[in-house]
């Protein structure tokens, strides 16, 4: 099985319809220890992006993920728009030209989005941010793609990672973005960011499952 | 002449700050604000930063961005690497905006290089404004 380009929109128009659904939830997790806009900002950005995919035609998986990039750039407002921008944008050069995506072509895409996200925010692990849910997702996906696991299995592997680097997070004080301004204070609440890189992943591997 | 560009969370701060600067430095330095979501709330747009950026550089020796804090930041490097042209002509200055935008702008109008104009705006860091 591979990620083709309509599955890739169709999964794209799932992961905004989660941020929607937990729109509230991000936010109050947001404003434990952040601006309290992370929900609202993500539901914007992925509103803009499924209105512009829905406008267009798509033949390469790079092109989708370009424009969920810049679309996410320019409408996200807070961090979490060049971060996912990025992300995505760094995704895009990696699927270029490709019209479906195994297991090792999306771990190699992944994993270069990361880089662009770390390269960006200068976050480390347990800095309390999306890294500690993202690095050990590439990780499972690169070691999964390693064995020659199919796409879900796969996919599955990595979400479970990322929920348990979201679920690390709750005990780290934050050394990164507005919560560290709170110190001590941001433990003991999970990292929203964290959250919405889990919600994006654990949509991804449900959209695809939906679709075999 | 170098070209500053103030960065702000907010349409109005960004517009604010780059008139006090151009009042004290006079016509000739290149200014430009930028500031908000595309839909107008608080926030940062990094295409609105990239055109600002190429507006700037069309008309200067090159940019100083000076970024309030945060995601503004993010936006600003994320910008400087979607700018079509000569990245070294670009530099991301780190003060306090509005006393960083208004020492730069002078710093500009006496003809400082790229390097010089970006280290103001930290020093703009040490500025006194009561006397004691």
């Amino acid at each position: 099985m591979t990620l083709d380009v309509q599955g890739m929109l169709k999964a794209i128009d799932a992961i905004g319809e989660t941020l929607e659904m937990h729109k509230d939830y991000l936010t109050e997790l947001d404003s434990a220890i952040g601006d309290a806009d992370h929900g609202i900002n993500m539901n914007r950005g992925f509103h803009k992006v499924r209105e512009k995919l829905s406008a267009g035609t798509y033949v390469d998986l790079g092109a989708v993920l370009k424009d969920v990039g810049m679309t996410l750039m320019s409408s996200v407002g807070g961090a979490a728009g060049p971060l996912y921008g990025t992300f995505f944008m760094r995704m895009s050069m990696k699927l270029a030209g490709l019209q479906a995506a195994d297991t090792s072509s999306l771990a190699e895409a992944m994993e270069e989005g990361l880089k662009g996200i770390v390269a960006l925010g200068k976050a480390q692990l347990e800095d309390k941010t999306m890294v500690d849910a993202l690095t050990p997702a590439v990780e499972a996906l690169k070691k999964a793609s390693g064995n020659g696991a199919a796409l879900a299995a796969a996919l599955e592997s990595a979400v479970a990672a990322a929920r348990a680097g979201m679920e690390a997070t709750t005990p780290l004080v934050a050394r990164k973005g507005r919560a560290s301004y709170l110190g001590e204070r941001s433990a003991g609440h999970q990292d929203p960011g964290a959250t919405s890189t889990y919600l994006i992943l654990s949509t991804l591997l449900t959209s695809l499952k939906e679709r075999v | 002449m170098v070209g500053i560009l103030v960065v702000s969370h907010s349409a109005e701060a960004a517009r604010g700050i780059v008139a006090i600067a151009g009042q004290m430095a006079g016509d000739g330095v290149p200014l430009d604000g930028c500031g908000g979501t595309d839909e107008g709330g608080l926030g940062t747009s990094v295409p609105a930063i990239v055109a600002a950026i190429e507006g700037l550089l069309a008309r200067s020796d090159g940019v100083v961005v000076i970024p309030d804090l945060g995601s503004a930041v993010l936006a600003a490097r994320t910008a400087m690497e979607l700018v079509d042209s000569d990245i070294g002509k670009i530099v991301i200055a780190d003060g306090p905006i509005l006393e960083g935008a208004l020492m730069a702008s002078v710093e500009a109008s006496i003809g400082a290089d790229l390097d010089r104009v970006a280290q103001v705006v930290g020093e703009a860091r040490d500025l006194r404004k009561l006397q004691d």
